[in-house]
C-alpha cells in the first residue's frame, strides 16, 4: 500500500483526543471554546493535507508514515482511499464551523470535550476499512449522544432501543458473516442483521424514530454533527456493499426510497423546526443509500455525490436554523414570524442553504442529484421517479419553512438579532463550497465517479465466489476486457449479456441464481446484473 | 471574423450578460453589503441592452444565412463522465421560434427594468426586486433558447423560484407569502413532471437528447422518431409539466393569486413571460403531439377548458389585477388550443402579441381612474357599461349559479384542495401521531418537548 508523506491521519484523529483531555480541565468555557477551535482546526488541516498528499500520490488507497498503529498491531488499520479522503475533510469542516457558529451565550451547556471525543470518533470511523475496528468504532459513536442525553436528564428510551438495537445486530451480525462459511444459514442471517444495521443507523423508516428523538432533546448542534456525516452510509459502503447479495441490495434501495418519500411528506405537516429538519435530512440521506445500493458506477457516484452535497448543504442549513433558534428558543411553525428585516443575512443564508439541499441550479446538489436520477432510473424506473417526486416536495417544504420563520408581520425590537461574524462566517464557507463546487462540478463529480469505480470493483472483483466471476457465455471476462480497448468491447458485451440473458432464462438458470443461497452469494459485477435483473 | 465566431461571440453575451448580473447582484448580500438603488437598476438595463442588442444581431446573421436548421450554441459541456456516457451540456439553440421569443423577452425585461426603477423607488425591497428580476431574466433566457434538457431544466427552475418569491414580495402580509409558496408548489409538481419525462425518456431510450423529443431538422419541420407508447407517456408528463406552468387547468388556480406581487413584476412575469413558458414547451414539443394525435387532442381540450373558465371567471373579478389575470388564462387556453390543432406561428405571433398587449395593461393597471376619464373626456361620454354579463337566454337562477361559478373560479382550486392536498397532508398527520405514540411507548413519559412550543414565542411577543 502507498504511503502518505506524513501521518497525517493519525494526527488529525489524535490531536482532538489529546485535546478533549485538555479541554475537559480548563473550567472557563470561554477558554475551552478557544482551545477546541484550535484542536479542531488543526485536525481540518489535517485532514485537508491528508486528501492533499493523497491526491498528490495518485493512488488507490494510502496509509500513514511512521503508522503507530501499525507498528503496534502489525496492521494497517488507518487508510485513505478516494472514497473516504473528502468525507474525512467534510467531518472536520462540520466539526470545526459547528464550534464556531455557537453563539457565545451557548457555550456554557457545550460540552467542548464530548464534542472533541466524538470528532475523534467520527474521524477514526471514516479512516478505517477494518470491518471489526469499524464495527467497534460504530458502536463507541453511539455513546457521547447517550451521555449527553443522560447529563441533560431527558430520556433516553427511544434512542437507546434504537441504536441498542443497531450495536447488537452490528456486533452479531459482522460475527455471523465473518464466522461462518458461504452458503451457510447462520452466514445469511448475519447478513440480515447487517443490513437491519445499517438501516438503523441511517434512520430509515420505521426505524428512524430515534433521529427526531434526537433532535427533540439533545443540542440542536452536536446532533447535527451527529448525524450530517452520515456514519451509516459509511458502514454499508464498507460492509454491505462490498459483499452483499442482490436481494439485500434490493432491500436497501426500496426501503430508503420509501423513506425517502415519506420523510418529505412528514416535512411538510411538521410543525416545529426541529422535527422539520430532521424529516428534511432523513429525505436526503436515504437519497444516498438509493444511490450506493443500487450498484452501478453512475448511480453510486450520484449517491457519493449527493452524500457530500447533502451534508454540506444541511449542515450548512442546520447552522442557520440552529442560529435562529439560539435566538428565539424552540421555533414554532404553525405561523409566521417575520424575521426577515432582523437577521436578512440569515433569511439569505437559509434560503440558499435549504435550497442547495434540493438541489437548485448552481448549487452541489444540482448535478448530483442529476447524476443520481440518472443512474437509478436504468435499474430502478420507479426508484428514480421517487426521486424525484421527494425531491419537488422537500422544495416546497425548504420555502415553506423559509416564509414561516422569516415573513409575516414585521415586529420592532430593541434587541439586535443580527447573525455575529462568526456564525456568518460558518455558513459563509459553507455556502462557498457549495456554490463552487455546484457552478465548477467537474473534477467533483470525476473523484466521486473513481471512488465509485473502487468502490465497485472491490464487489464485482475479490469478494466474488469464482464461479460468479465468470462472465456469461459469449461475454469476455474482466481481464480479457481490461487488455483491450473499453469501447472495443462494448457492443460484444451488450451483445453478450443479452444472449448470454436469453441463454440463461431458458436453461431456467435465473430460477437458481435469484434466490438466496448466503451472504457471499453475489450475482456477478454491476454489468451482469445490470443486463439480466434490469427491472 | 467569420460569421461562426461572430455567432459564438453573441450567443455569450445573451447568455452571459444574465448570469453576470445575477452574480453581481445577489452575491454582495451574501456578505452583508448593498448596492445604490442606481447601480442595480442601471446594471440591469445596462445588461439587457447589451444582450437585446447581441440577440438581434444573432437574427440578422440568422436570416441572412438562410439556414433551415438550428444554429446551437455548446457554452461547454459542464459534467462529462465518458465511462457511463454522462453529459451534463449547457446548449443554447438559435432558430425561428426562439430568436422571436427571447427578443420579445429581453424587450420586455428592458421595458419593466426602466419601468420598476422609478415604480420601486426607495421600495424597502427595491435590491431584493432587481435580484429577482435578474434571477427571472436568467431563468426566462435559458429556458427559451434551452437546447438540452439540463438547460431547459435549470432555467425553469430560476423561473419559479424568482416568480414565487416575487409573489411573495410584500412579505410582511400573510396573503402574497401563502400565495408565492402556491405558486411554488405548483411549479415545483410541473418541474418533477417535467424531470420524470426527462428520465423515463433516458430510461427507454437510452439517451437524454433534446433532439429524441423536440425533433431533428429546423423548427417547425423538425420530426421525432420516438415509438408511439413511448411518445405518449413522455408526452403526457410533458403536457403536465406545461400546465401547471402556463395555469391551464387545473392548474390555473395560481395566476390570479400571483398577482399579489409588484405590479412590474406582474406584468412581466404572469401577463407576458412566464405565462407562456408552457405553451412555448408545446410549441417546442410540437413534433411530439404530432406523433402521437391524442396528445395533441388532450392539449386541445386543456386548452379549452382553460379558455372557459378564465373567460367565466374574469367577467365576476372586481379588481383590475385579478380580470386581467383572467384575461391572460383565456388567451392562453386560444393559444393552447391553436396547439392542439396544429398551427405553429399562430400561437407564436398569438404568444408575442399577448404578450405586449398584456404588459401594456398590467402597467397602466394602477392608472386605470385616470386612464377611464382620459378617455371618457375624449370620447365625451361615459364608457358602456353591460351590468349583466351573462347571457340573457340563462334562467336566473342559472345565471346565479354560473355567476358564482366564476366568483370561486371554477372551484378548481377547492377541488385540488379538498381532493389531493389535504387528504395527502392527512395521511402524515396520522403518522405522525403513530409516531408519537410509538416514541411516548419508548420514552415511558411525553417525548415531544416540540408540543410544549407555542405558536407564538414568549420573545416574539414581548417584540410585539
Amino acid at each position: 500500500m502507498n504511503e502518505l508523506h506524513f501521518p497525517w491521519l493519525e494526527l488529525a484523529i489524535l490531536l482532538p483526543l489529546l485535546g478533549a483531555l485538555v479541554v475537559g480541565g480548563i473550567k472557563s468555557a470561554e477558554r475551552a471554546r478557544y482551545w477546541t477551535l484550535g484542536i479542531l482546526s488543526a485536525s481540518l488541516a489535517g485532514t485537508l493535507a491528508a486528501w492533499l498528499d493523497f491526491s498528490r500520490l495518485q493512488a488507490v488507497e494510502a496509509h500513514d508514515r511512521w503508522d503507530l498503529l501499525h507498528w503496534l498491531t502489525g496492521r494497517d488499520l488507518l487508510s485513505l482511499d478516494e472514497f473516504s479522503a473528502p468525507l474525512l475533510g467534510l467531518l472536520s469542516l462540520l466539526g470545526f464551523l459547528t464550534v464556531l457558529g455557537t453563539l457565545k451565550t451557548k457555550i456554557q451547556r457545550v460540552s467542548f470535550g464530548g464534542l472533541l471525543i466524538s470528532q475523534a470518533i467520527g474521524l477514526a470511523i471514516f479512516s478505517t476499512r477494518e470491518p471489526w475496528l469499524l464495527v467497534g468504532l460504530l458502536t463507541l459513536s453511539v455513546l457521547p449522544p447517550l451521555i449527553e442525553l443522560l447529563q441533560r436528564e431527558k430520556p433516553i428510551g427511544v434512542y437507546a432501543t434504537h441504536l441498542g438495537m443497531f450495536v447488537v445486530f452490528l456486533i452479531a451480525g459482522w460475527w455471523l458473516v465473518s464466522g461462518t462459511g458461504e452458503g451457510e444459514w447462520w452466514h445469511y442471517c448475519g447478513g440480515v442483521l447487517l443490513v437491519v444495521a445499517v438501516l438503523l443507523r441511517s434512520g430509515v423508516a420505521p426505524l428512524h424514530c430515534w433521529m427526531t428523538d434526537l433532535f427533540e432533546h439533545a443540542p440542536f448542534g452536536s446532533s447535527i454533527l451527529f448525524v450530517t456525516p452520515m456514519a451509516g452510509a459509511y458502514a454499508a459502503v464498507r460492509l454491505v456493499v462490498p459483499e452483499a447479495p442482490e436481494w439485500s441490495l434490493k432491500l436497501l434501495v426500496w426501503a430508503p426510497m420509501l423513506t425517502s418519500l415519506y420523510a418529505a411528506g412528514m416535512a411538510l405537516v411538521q410543525q416545529e423546526l426541529r422535527r422539520f429538519f430532521v424529516y428534511l435530512f432523513l429525505s436526503h440521506a436515504s437519497l444516498v443509500l438509493v444511490g450506493l445500493e443500487t450498484a452501478t458506477p453512475e448511480a453510486l457516484a450520484g449517491g457519493l455525490s449527493v452524500w457530500f452535497a447533502t451534508s454540506l448543504s444541511l449542515a450548512g442549513f442546520g447552522l442557520t436554523l440552529r442560529s435562529v433558534e439560539s435566538r428565539l428558543g424552540r421555533i414554532s411553525l404553525a405561523d409566521y414570524h417575520g424575521l426577515y428585516e432582523h437577521m436578512p443575512n440569515l433569511a439569505i443564508l437559509c434560503l440558499v442553504t435549504g435550497l442547495a439541499s434540493v438541489g437548485f441550479p448552481g448549487t452541489i446538489g444540482f448535478v448530483s442529484t442529476e447524476l443520481l436520477v440518472d443512474g437509478v432510473i436504468h435499474r430502478y424506473p420507479w426508484t428514480g421517479l421517487a426521486i424525484v417526486l421527494a425531491a419537488a416536495l422537500n422544495g416546497i417544504a425548504v420555502l415553506k419553512v423559509y416564509f414561516r420563520l422569516f415573513t409575516g408581520p414585521r415586529h420592532s425590537t430593541s434587541i439586535c438579532l443580527r447573525a455575529r461574524p462568526a456564525e456568518r462566517l460558518a455558513v459563509l464557507l459553507l455556502v462557498a463550497v457549495m456554490i463552487g463546487v455546484g457552478v465548477y462540478p467537474q473534477p467533483f463529480l470525476a473523484s466521486r465517479f473513481h471512488a465509485a469505480e473502487h468502490l465497485l470493483e472491490d464487489r464485482g472483483g475479490a469478494q466474488l465466489p469464482p464461479m460468479h466471476r465468470d462472465s456469461p457465455p459469449g461475454v469476455p471476462d474482466e481481464t480479457e476486457r481490461s487488455a483491450a480497448e473499453p469501447d472495443e468491447w462494448e457492443p460484444v458485451l451488450e451483445a453478450g449479456l443479452v444472449t448470454a440473458g436469453r441463454a440463461l432464462a431458458a436453461e431456467g438458470f435465473q430460477a437458481k441464481w435469484r434466490p438466496v443461497a448466503g451472504w457471499r452469494t453475489g450475482e456477478g459485477g454491476p454489468r451482469q446484473r445490470n443486463a439480466l435483473d434490469d427491472d | 471574423m467569420d460569421r461562426n465566431q461572430a455567432f459564438n461571440g453573441l450567443a455569450f453575451l445573451v447568455a452571459g450578460g444574465p448570469a453576470l448580473l445575477l452574480a453581481a447582484l445577489g452575491l454582495p448580500p451574501l456578505l452583508g453589503w448593498r448596492w445604490s438603488e442606481r447601480f442595480a437598476a442601471g446594471l440591469s438595463r445596462l445588461v439587457i441592452l447589451v444582450g437585446l442588442t447581441a440577440l438581434v444581431g444573432i437574427a440578422v446573421l440568422f436570416w441572412s444565412s438562410g439556414a433551415g436548421e438550428a444554429w446551437v450554441f455548446k457554452a461547454s459541456d459542464w459534467v462529462v463522465l465518458e465511462e457511463v456516457h454522462f453529459h451534463f451540456r449547457l446548449e443554447l439553440i438559435f432558430d425561428w421560434l426562439s430568436i422571436p421569443f427571447a427578443i420579445l423577452s429581453y424587450g420586455l425585461c428592458g421595458l419593466i427594468a426602466s419601468f420598476a426603477a422609478n415604480y420601486m423607488h426607495r421600495e424597502p425591497g427595491y435590491q431584493r426586486f432587481f435580484f429577482l428580476f435578474a434571477m427571472f431574466l436568467l431563468g426566462i433566457n435559458t429556458a427559451v433558447l434551452a437546447g438540452s434538457i439540463e438547460t431547459l431544466f435549470l432555467g425553469w427552475e430560476l423561473v419559479g423560484l424568482s416568480s414565487a418569491l416575487l409573489v411573495a414580495f410584500f412579505q410582511e402580509r400573510i396573503a402574497p407569502v401563502d400565495n408565492g409558496l402556491r405558486v411554488w408548489s405548483v411549479y415545483r409538481i410541473a418541474d418533477a413532471a417535467f424531470l420524470m419525462g426527462a428520465a423515463l425518456l433516458h430510461h427507454l431510450t437510452g439517451e437524454g437528447e433534446f433532439a429524441r423529443l423536440a425533433g431533428s431538422g429546423g423548427w417547425p419541420n423538425a420530426a421525432i422518431s420516438l415509438p408511439e407508447g413511448q411518445a405518449l407517456l413522455i408526452g403526457l408528463l410533458m403536457i403536465v409539466a406545461a400546465a401547471g406552468k402556463s395555469a391551464l387547468v387545473p392548474f390555473s388556480g395560481w395566476l390570479p393569486r400571483a398577482m399579489e406581487g409588484p405590479t412590474p413584476s406582474s406584468a412581466i412575469f404572469y401577463g407576458a413571460l412566464s405565462i407562456h413558458l408552457g405553451t412555448y414547451l408545446l410549441l417546442r414539443l410540437s413534433p411530439l403531439l404530432e406523433r402521437v394525435p391524442a396528445l395533441a387532442w388532450i392539449v386541445l381540450v386543456l386548452g379549452l377548458l382553460t379558455a372557459v373558465v378564465g373567460s367565466l371567471a374574469g367577467r365576476v373579478q372586481s379588481d383590475v389585477k385579478s380580470a386581467l389575470a383572467f384575461a391572460s388564462l383565456t388567451q392562453v387556453g386560444l393559444i393552447a388550443i391553436e396547439i392542439g390543432l396544429g398551427l405553429r406561428y399562430l400561437p407564436l405571433l398569438h404568444m408575442i402579441g399577448h404578450a405586449c398587449l398584456r404588459t401594456l395593461q398590467l402597467l397602466r393597471a394602477p392608472t386605470l381612474l385616470r386612464d377611464y376619464q382620459l378617455l371618457e373626456n375624449a370620447l365625451g361620454r361615459h364608457v358602456s357599461n353591460r351590468r349583466n354579463p351573462w347571457p340573457a337566454w340563462l334562467s336566473a337562477d342559472q345565471q346565479l349559479r354560473l355567476y358564482r361559478w366564476g366568483l370561486e373560479r371554477g372551484y378548481l382550486d377547492a377541488i385540488l384542495d379538498r381532493r389531493v392536498v389535504r387528504p395527502f397532508l392527512a395521511i402524515f398527520r396520522w403518522c405522525d401521531q403513530a409516531e408519537r405514540k410509538w416514541t411516548d411507548l419508548l420514552s415511558r413519559r411525553p417525548s415531544r418537548e416540540s408540543d410544549q412550543v407555542r405558536p407564538t414565542d414568549e420573545l416574539l411577543k414581548e417584540l410585539r
